[in-house]
């Protein structure tokens, strides 16, 4: 059954969005949140488990205090308060992929609250208010069995309890309103720029596609210019599976227009749960998400509180790396770019990249071309972000750098992009491989310039009578002949002297 | 706050004992129900005297001890193997706990 | 030789006039004779046993005994996680369930040397006073079989009390230890909470539990405690400091000498709802403390009376999040619901509870989801937290003026079997003396005070000490002990009837 849409134009002319977002960052500690199981990735199932993480009867959890540290460093780069005191509590339900049926959380005293971020959409630079960031353990992961692998109409169920116990930071934001028709860019934006920050905090690989960042889109209407902030907030639906920054910004878009959509037929909007799924760009419904999910909730009575020393907090203040404003700023200086160029730079999410190849020896110009052009319309093409593209930094500086010592040009450099991004292999692999190298030989290229003024005597004598502009047709034929793999200032130099 | 009959005694219905196995899992048949709701109210209703007790300023104690920032370090520790931790499952595959199909969708 | 206590086997191993074979073999002898008819033990492990036992003998032998109890047998309560031996926690939801780890305290027991002849008997999961909830059958006290042997630690007891073992360990959540003590004539002790690694105790409340030695003479408890005890870091909630000198504190109390101990007998904890003849043993055995120098004084402890109610709802409420676990995916029972052709995990979890879990386990999981629930959190749990702090502060009120506090251990003497079993609440009442201790987190100790005249079965006293302060337990339990087996001419064990044998 096909959802109703409205358009988003006319959705967001009827309908003001409010947004909150809930992000889960999978902490790159060694071990886990209460236990020193490993944590890397990858391993045969059920190998990283211990009694504590697989909740075996008379376990109990130890805090691991790099998280700790790790979370404090979250919340002070999100300005946030850092709590004095706060405690861990038990979130109590039932499902099979949780060893105690109780996920040890942190409930009405977070250890990070009231902060915010600063994004910047076209210009104009949107406040997203943090509500709280606390500590948490993940759950372990379940196979379904059956005939889809997934978990309606699956036969049975297969756990590996690896991932339980792996540190998660929450991060939540208060409701983000005002944003209009930008909402759905608010959001990517928002995300983008957390993603910069725990980043450069080096506190996880927040890698989307792989699950160390996750995001769950919050998303509700309100009648527009129903009277200010007096409106409540209407009935809010929660979006999970969005798994990139473009998801983020498709869900928004997508949930805008469908409750739209359902409001103006006098409809009303169920709170549940929804699934994005970004090969068919909908959202479908999920569990009905009851408010009165009772968690039962109490202090969590094998740890005690947790209460950072401020000198504690006041020294990690010290470790925070570079303001990402400032650092953008500061960025844009040094690169040389307009402020609409960093803009671009900064929406396709592309900074990290474009430093990393900088520092790998490219110019910022050719880096922004990169990746920009380049690698941002081929990250389209597979509906990606450009971070999830198969190529590194260091790769595209190789490139540029063979295309400044003239081993290859701008047209075979597209070429070596293909091989790259097609797994050939390093550039120089792809180049020798396929054979893309320039042509250098004087002698080969000679006699391509000499078989192409004898193909077209009438452009000769126009080059001879001194209309030296019309040595681009012969240039043509001689790149043709040596199917793109000569230097065209060299090519044109000779014809000249040829004809001279 | 908490339900209580006219003369003050705590009172849990056969319905909301229902509600309450269903919330811990636990199938509790018919002669269970009957028998387990009329004992709950008057262990309920025992306790119910702690409602007056302690005045608003009282702070609640949650531990005899007040210990506080109590870390391990972030360094590995030897896991259970495999075999040791699927030892006790009742059924297993692939090197993985078999559980029976799961309704719902995760969390 | 199995009447002996703990401390004259490790003097007879050390100087050579027994091997810790010998003893184990003895032992187990003795358990084969009995526990037909006793039921202490759950399981027995004749093997592991005897071969821990020829290891002490071979330590000994090349002059490297692991510790003062080296080679020593005990018996472990069925809550604490034993690697390659089963623990049920007395539940059927366990049953057969052999965890891949041993508890810390275990692990220290084997670094110390200690022979372990078996996992005893408790009521399911801790939750009872009588080990009548156990659902592998009740443990009989050895002192009239038609009675029970408290609870919810009654396989420990028993055992101590039988001579089936010389040490055991039990856990206290409740009185768990201190009143099986009491009934059974055997002398048992709640550490300082923290002072005693619960990693690897199954947990029930996880805010009181404690694990403790159950022994036959304070002494015993002193030597066994010091094995067990201190820093864990495994146990966030374990006590970051040296324990203080118990092994001295017993062996300074044991010359019977009071002279200015003051203690308190707690006024709420005496009269009313206590029989005739506890009453009497309690109050003859502090004329005696008088005699030997101690000063006694009335102390009033006020919201004692709203303990029982504290813990009837912090308990269960904890309780109730801790078994969520026990859920047919992991380990334990699975049990498929009848009629159900492809039952969902979620059936063949309820099925499985349902028949796992006994009533009153389920009675105390049903309060603690009740109280939880949504609304409820501060008229429940929130309250039952503020009387915690009310009755920590009647304690520090009462040790501002003594050292100690006196009370019988425990209302009755042991009751029948099948007597309290219909009616909760008057189970729930055995523990009203005991309680406390565990809300405020202080060490208690209960060592035996006398037979009672009407029934002629054991009487407990109990003495509380301030947090951390658990020599003072060992110095005033011995004392009393030494005061008591002086008067009586020999240890009250002495006039244990014959225990039925095979």
């Amino acid at each position: 059954m096909t959802d109703t849409l409205m358009s988003l134009e006319d959705a967001l002319a009827a309908f003001d969005p409010a947004m909150g977002l809930e992000v889960h960052v999978e902490l790159n500690t060694a071990t886990k949140m209460f236990c020193g199981c490993p944590t890397e990735f990858g391993a045969e199932p059920n190998t990283q488990t211990c009694p504590t993480c697989l909740g075996l009867p008379g376990s109990m959890p130890v805090v691991n205090g790099k998280a700790v540290e790790s979370a404090i460093r979250i919340g002070l780069a999100l300005n946030c308060e850092i709590a004095e005191w706060c405690r861990f509590a038990r979130k109590n339900y039932f499902y099979p992929d949780m060893p105690k049926n109780f996920q040890t959380s942190q409930y009405d005293e977070p250890i990070c609250f009231e902060g915010w971020l600063d994004v910047e959409v076209d210009g104009e630079t949107y406040r997203v208010g943090i509500e709280r960031a606390h500590m948490e353990e993940d759950t372990g992961k379940s196979l379904h069995v059956g005939t889809s692998g997934r978990i309606q109409g699956a036969d049975y169920s297969l756990v590996d309890y690896n991932r339980a116990g792996i540190p998660l930071i929450e991060i939540v934001t208060k409701p983000i309103t005002g944003t209009r028709e930008k909402a759905p860019a608010v959001a990517r934006a928002y995300v983008a720029a957390l993603r910069d920050i725990l980043l450069a905090l080096g506190v996880s690989d927040v890698r989307m596609e792989q699950g160390s960042l996750r995001c769950d889109v919050n998303l509700s209407l309100s009648p527009r210019d129903s009277g200010t902030l007096d409106t409540p907030l209407g009935t809010r639906t929660e979006t999970k599976n969005v798994n990139s920054l473009r998801s983020v910004e498709r869900a928004a878009t997508y949930e805008i227009q469908r409750q739209a959509a359902l409001l103006a037929e006098g409809g009303s909007i169920l709170q549940e749960t929804r699934h994005w799924h970004e090969d068919t760009g909908v959202t479908t419904s999920g569990r009905e998400k009851s408010d009165a999910e009772d968690y039962r909730y109490f202090p969590e009575p094998d740890l005690v509180p947790v209460a950072p020393a401020r000198e504690w907090v006041e020294e990690l203040r010290t470790t925070l790396p570079e303001d990402p404003r400032e650092k953008r700023a500061r960025l844009q200086a040094e690169w040389g770019f307009t402020d609409l160029e960093m803009r671009d730079v900064v929406a396709a999410g592309a900074v990290p990249h474009i430093e990393e190849t900088i520092a790998a020896g490219t110019s910022a110009q050719a880096a922004r071309k990169w990746w920009l052009s380049e690698l941002a319309r081929r990250a389209n093409e597979q509906a990606v972000d450009i971070g999830e593209l198969p190529i590194t930094p260091a790769q595209v500086a190789r490139i540029q750098a063979l295309v400044d010592d003239g081993s290859i040009n701008d047209k075979l450099a597209r070429q070596v992009f293909d091989g790259v991004l097609a797994g050939e292999g390093e550039p120089d692999e792809v180049i020798a491989a396929r054979g893309l190298a320039i042509v250098s030989d004087e002698g080969a290229l000679g006699e391509a310039v000499d078989r192409a003024i004898e193909a077209n005597p009438d452009v000769a004598d126009k080059i001879r009578d001194g209309k030296v502009a019309a040595a681009g047709a012969l240039i043509g034929a001689v790149m043709k002949d040596m199917r793109g793999q000569a230097d065209a200032g060299r090519v044109r130099e000779l014809i000249l002297e040829k004809l001279a | 706050m908490p339900p209580t009959t006219g003369s003050g005694r705590a009172e849990i219905t056969r319905d909301e004992v229902r509600h309450l196995a269903d919330l811990a899992r636990i199938d509790l048949d018919d002669a269970e129900l009957d028998h387990l709701a009329p004992q709950l109210s008057v262990i309920l209703d025992s306790v119910a005297s702690i409602a007056e007790v302690a005045a608003d300023e009282i702070p609640p104690t949650s531990h005899a001890i007040t210990l506080t920032n109590v870390f391990r370090d972030d360094v590995v520790v030897p896991s259970l193997t495999a075999e040791e931790a699927l030892r006790g499952a009742p059924a297993q595959e692939q090197q993985r706990f078999e559980v029976p199909r799961i309704l719902g969708d995760e969390q | 030789m199995i009447t002996r206590t703990a401390a004259d086997l490790a003097d007879a191993l050390a100087a050579g006039e027994t091997t810790s074979v010998d003893l184990t073999r003895a032992h187990l002898d003795r358990i084969a004779e009995v526990d037909g008819g006793i039921h202490a033990f759950l399981h027995v492990d004749e093997e592991g046993a005897l071969a821990q036992a020829a290891e002490s003998d071979a330590r000994r032998a090349a002059g490297e005994p692991a510790s003062p109890l080296d080679g020593v047998p005990i018996a472990v309560k069925d809550v604490l996680a034993t690697r390659g031996l089963p623990t049920t926690c007395g539940s059927k939801i366990l049953e057969g369930w052999i965890p891949p780890y041993d508890a810390t305290v275990i692990e220290r027991l084997r670094a110390a040397g200690l022979p372990i002849l078996g996992k005893t008997n408790m009521d399911e999961f801790a939750m009872g006073s009588s080990t009548e909830h156990s659902a592998y059958g009740p443990t009989h006290n050895p002192w009239d079989p038609e009675r029970i042997p408290g609870g919810s630690g009654g396989g420990s007891a028993a055992a101590v009390a039988a001579f089936e073992a010389p040490l055991a360990l039990g856990t206290d959540t409740g009185g768990s230890i201190r009143q099986p003590g009491a009934v059974t004539g055997t002398v048992g002790v709640k550490p300082t909470y923290g002072g005693i690694s619960r990693y690897g105790l199954v947990a029930m409340a996880n805010s009181l539990d404690q694990v403790g030695p159950v022994t036959r003479s304070v002494l015993d408890s002193a030597l066994l405690h010091e094995v067990i005890g201190g820093h864990d870091p495994r146990d966030s909630t374990s006590i970051d400091q040296p324990l203080p000198g118990l092994v001295d504190a017993a062996r300074r109390g044991a010359s019977g000498d009071l002279t200015g101990v003051r203690i308190g007998v707690v006024k709420e904890l005496s009269g009313e709802g206590y029989q005739a003849g506890v009453q009497q043993r309690f109050d003859e055995a502090v004329q005696l403390l008088v005699g030997a120098g101690a000063e006694v004084v009335e102390v009033s402890c006020p919201h004692f009376v709203h303990a029982l109610a504290a813990y009837y709802l912090i308990m269960p409420i904890e309780a109730s999040s801790n078994l969520a676990r026990f859920d047919a995916m992991r380990y334990g029972l699975r049990v498929a619901p009848a009629g159900i052709d492809d039952p969902s995990a979620e059936q063949v979890m309820r099925a499985t509870r349902e028949a796992g879990f006994g009533d009153e386990v389920k009675r105390r999981i049903i309060i603690g989801t009740y109280a939880l629930s949504s609304g409820y959190y501060d008229a429940y749990y929130g309250q039952a937290q503020k009387v915690r702090t009310l009755i920590s502060r009647d304690f520090e009120a009462a040790f501002a003026q003594v050292d100690v506090l006196a009370s019988p251990t425990s209302p009755t003497t042991a009751f029948k079997i099948g007597e309290k079993l219909d009616d909760p609440l008057a189970m729930y009442l055995n523990d009203v003396a005991t309680i406390p201790a565990n809300l405020a987190g202080v060490p208690g100790i209960s060592v035996p005070a006398g037979l009672a005249p009407e029934d002629g079965l054991p009487v407990g006293l109990q003495f509380l000490a301030p947090a951390l302060a658990d020599d003072r337990v060992y110095r005033v339990g011995a004392a009393a002990e030494a005061l008591l087996e002086k008067q009586w001419g020999a240890p009250l064990l002495d006039r244990l009837p014959e225990v039925a044998t095979k």
